[in-house]
């Protein structure tokens, strides 16, 4: 068969990402499927592009249904304008409780990018391969046998034809009966990587700053845990002393002071030295900053603790700076020049909210 | 994939039982496919060979994210095509293969004998390929943006076709033609030396002037409102030969699949009613009963208040071959109304399954359901009409009347659920402008889309394009001039 649905696909995708043909996203409705996964109600989210048609105006559409219920009784919310087109001939589809993974929003983010350089290192790299079992199939090996659906279809077997016996209710499976565990190897990718996470929380920092810092890393972080499984992260802020935090306080925390990042490098070096050592672990630094430094002894200090403790034992090393009102900081220019040479650093400038997809992207971008 | 022998002779066993039982199909070819096969398939519309468009690519993620996340599944696929094609999941088990084919072989009988297939082209496999070669063509020619570009400009008009006159031809020579010369009819002159005088030249003269005036005075085309958008501006609008083409495309492939839209509650339910007429009485065995019954009951579920069209259809049916056998139909039954005796009523026609057979052949949705829909069904199935509250801010139940349930389905059929929209004047205010009507019917456009549709219009016509309507209440045009949209209040032009 001459199936070319992988063009297609592809060419559907990169409308959806704003890559071509830019003025068809205006016909891009963010519809979902609503679905389990065990317990949770789990919406995916399903981009969709309805090509405009004369159509009738959805609110002053009805149409006939099926069940119990009093004339007048509701049947599902009627929603905004907005997506109001698709509840026209579907009310009772909807779901009120909704709950938006963050996986799967991450993975909208993260469909290309990826950590680079990482590398089989250290111990626990014993399996890169994990086969998880979500799925039941008519065939494979014995050890996977899952016996209560076996059971379950021999029992439906025996009643259906009539042998079941309520006396003596013996069950005895039959080659057909047989069900097996059965799902798709999954990559494990290194389970020993740990990232840094470097946020300056200084008074130049202002709360625009601080919230770009924050959903920028946010999203990195959220991305890099569902791709990396295992993944460990450390989270380091600082202002003229650093401090080593816990997740739910680096998005949260809030000090002011004067700046020194060197501060923030001699926590990073003392850590690494401490727990990870270069041979066992991949280690990635992202640190966020207005690039306001403490003059320039203190810049001096940051570039040779960055080339002779740093650089060396990462992987990969991002600073992103945020544009403040100040204008632009010059710590970004002072390790563009002072770290020739080094091709595992990123740069980005992250201007304001929207520059925030493209510089992950700077970052984590495939083929860096 | 061929089926495996299993399959065959399974499949030899099912069609056996369904010619005995009268049904009349082209030979049936079926595969089996694995889910991501399928799928493929199904977003291509069937079709293992399509044209390159971005909307395939949509279709397949739709269906394969629900397929991951076990929210639906496509059990089988069947084309109408002679032969038919019929695809089936590799991992059904084998009793729904069974149901499958036998499912799988009712649609086939209809795809034949409903008379609103008649006109489709039994060879579309072959067409759809021809259609993705000629649009591969012209990408190589026009450039991939460019064209995708057109298609989907024809796809935004892609449903203004007439489904009641399928198969026209354009009307040849394309736009351009020659006008015929204006020619005066002249006084028969039995003398040839008399004609100057009964027919003097400056008299012809003076009449061919005026005949011509009227002829311009009356350029008016279509000379009927035409429903046909595709194949008007096919005849009429002034584009290369390369867009002309892919119009004739989408419009072909457009009328292929308007006569499965058409019956799709009939379709279904014709497939529905053989399937378990085969299975429950034939095909079935003791061990098979609970998956068939398992199975079969999901596929006619009535799930969130929503129409089911399998259920309905099948219910239909039934419920025409119990009337038709017990002769509750006719003056003498309307008439009673002794509920009791309606509810025993039994002349003994036996005369059920001739007229299912012949309902398959002569109806589609619409006057299937206009005909045979009744009071006593909507009660039992506990049907209701549905609409938008505003005060509430809910969709609610609106009635439980048999007459508004009927109203409002027979509405929600008619032309797909869609606004009927002609073009009625290519030469509005004698300016080569395009006049499409709308033939309001309560409901308003969608005015976003209306105006963007009017500008898709208006990248093919290439003059101003206006559509009259009516916008809360009043009588509208909406009108897309090449640059900006306006639209204004006005009586309906003549």
């Amino acid at each position: 068969m001459a199936l070319n649905i992988e063009s297609d696909y592809g060419r559907f995708r990169r409308i959806v990402r704003g890559k071509i043909r830019e003025n068809l996203r205006k016909y891009m409705t963010h519809g979902e499927l609503i679905g389990k996964k065990g317990k949770d109600v789990v919406s995916i989210p399903l981009p969709q592009i309805e090509i405009p048609r004369f159509r009738f105006s959805p609110k002053q559409q009805g149409g006939v249904g099926q069940g119990d219920g009093e004339e007048g009784s509701p049947l599902a919310p009627g929603e905004g304008e907005a997506g109001g087109h698709k509840a026209g001939n579907a009310p009772g589809q909807h779901i009120l409780e909704v709950e938006m993974k963050i996986e799967e929003l991450a993975e909208i983010l993260g469909e290309e990018l990826q950590l680079p350089r990482i590398q089989p290192k250290g111990k626990h790299k014993i399996e890169s391969l994990r086969a998880r079992y979500t799925s039941i199939s008519r065939t494979g090996p014995e050890t996977l046998r899952h016996f209560k659906r076996t059971y379950r279809e021999a029992l439906k077997r025996q009643i259906a034809s009539g042998s079941y016996d309520w006396e003596f209710p013996v069950i005895i499976p039959v080659k057909e009966d047989v069900r097996y565990r059965s799902g798709r190897p999954q990559k494990l990718l290194m389970s020993n990587a740990v990232i840094f996470y470097i946020m300056d929380v200084s008074g130049s920092m202002g709360d625009e700053q601080k919230e770009i810092v924050r959903i920028e890393s946010f999203w990195i972080d959220a991305w890099l845990r569902v791709h990396y499984p295992g993944l460990e992260t450390r989270y380091i802020v600082h202002d003229a002393e650093a401090h080593e935090v816990n997740r739910e306080q680096f998005f949260t925390i809030r000090e002011s002071g004067g700046t020194m990042i060197s501060s923030a490098y001699k926590l990073l070096r003392e850590i690494v030295a401490r727990e990870y050592s270069p041979e066992e672990w991949n280690v990635y630094g992202f640190q966020f900053s207005d690039g306001e430094n403490w003059g320039d002894e203190d810049n001096s200090l940051c570039i040779s603790l960055l080339k002779d403790d740093i650089l060396p034992h990462l992987n990969l090393f991002c600073y992103g700076q945020v544009s403040s009102h100040y204008g632009d900081g010059d710590y970004i220019k002072v390790i563009e020049s002072g770290l020739p040479g080094f091709d595992n650093v990123a740069l980005s400038r992250i201007e304001n909210k929207d520059a925030i997809y493209d510089s992950i992207r700077e970052f984590l971008g495939k083929g860096k | 994939m061929m089926l495996p022998s299993h399959l065959n002779s399974m499949r030899a066993q099912v069609e056996a039982i369904a010619r005995a039982a009268g049904l009349d199909f082209y030979e049936t070819i079926f595969e089996v496919l694995s889910f991501q096969e399928i799928n493929m398939v199904a977003a291509y519309g069937g079709f293992p060979s399509r044209y390159p468009h971005w909307r395939f690519g949509m279709e397949y993620e739709e269906l394969s994210k629900g397929y991951a996340y076990g929210l639906q599944r496509i059990y089988e696929m069947v084309i109408n095509n002679d032969p038919c094609y019929a695809y089936l999941l590799d991992s059904n088990a084998d009793v729904d293969q069974k149901l499958v084919m036998a499912h799988v072989y009712a649609h086939c009988d209809f795809f034949k004998n409903n008379r609103f297939f008649e006109k489709t082209n039994r060879h579309m496999m072959d067409e759809m390929a021809n259609h993705a070669t000629r649009i591969r063509r012209y990408v190589d020619k026009a450039g991939y943006e460019e064209v995708e570009r057109f298609v989907d400009v024809c796809l935004s008009i892609e449903d203004l076709v007439d489904p009641y006159q399928p198969e026209r031809p354009p009307r040849l020579p394309l736009a351009g033609k020659e006008e015929e010369p204006v020619r005066p009819g002249e006084m028969p002159a039995r003398k040839e030396y008399m004609r100057p005088y009964i027919n003097p030249p400056e008299e012809l003269e003076r009449l061919g002037e005026e005949l011509k005036k009227k002829r311009e005075a009356a350029v008016k085309f279509p000379l009927r409102p035409e429903r046909d958008l595709l194949l008007f501006l096919m005849e009429h609008a002034p584009i290369e030969e390369w867009r002309r083409d892919v119009l004739s495309i989408v419009r072909e492939e457009s009328y292929y699949y308007a006569p499965q839209r058409q019956t799709k509650i009939m379709n279904e339910g014709w497939a529905s009613f053989w399937h378990s007429r085969i299975m429950t009485t034939k095909a079935l065995k003791d061990s098979e009963v609970i998956d068939y019954a398992d199975h079969h009951s999901g596929t006619v579920a009535m799930a969130g208040g929503r129409l089911n069209p399998y259920k309905i259809g099948l219910e239909l049916f039934r419920d025409i071959e119990q009337r038709w056998n017990r002769g509750q139909f006719g003056k003498d039954y309307e008439e009673c109304d002794d509920l009791a005796a309606r509810r025993t009523w039994d002349l003994k026609l036996g005369a059920g399954m001739r007229k299912i057979f012949e309902v398959r052949a002569l109806y589609n949705d619409v006057n299937f359901i206009d005909e045979f829909l009744t009071e006593d069904f909507c009660r039992a199935h506990k049907l209701f009409t549905f609409g938008y509250d505003e005060d509430s801010n809910n969709w609610v139940i609106k009635s439980r009347q048999f007459d508004d349930i009927k109203r409002q389905l027979l509405f929600n059929l008619t032309n797909f659920g869609n606004p009927i929209v002609a073009a009625e004047d290519g030469n509005f205010r004698n300016r080569g402008e395009l006049l499409l009507m709308h033939r309001y019917e309560g409901m308003d456009l969608r005015l976003d889309w209306a105006r963007d549709t009017l500008q898709n219009i208006n990248s093919v016509w290439k003059r101003p394009v206006h559509i009259f309507t009516m916008l809360n209440g009043r009588n509208t045009l909406l009108s897309f001039d090449g640059t900006g949209h306006s639209d204004k209040e006005m009586e309906k032009p003549a």
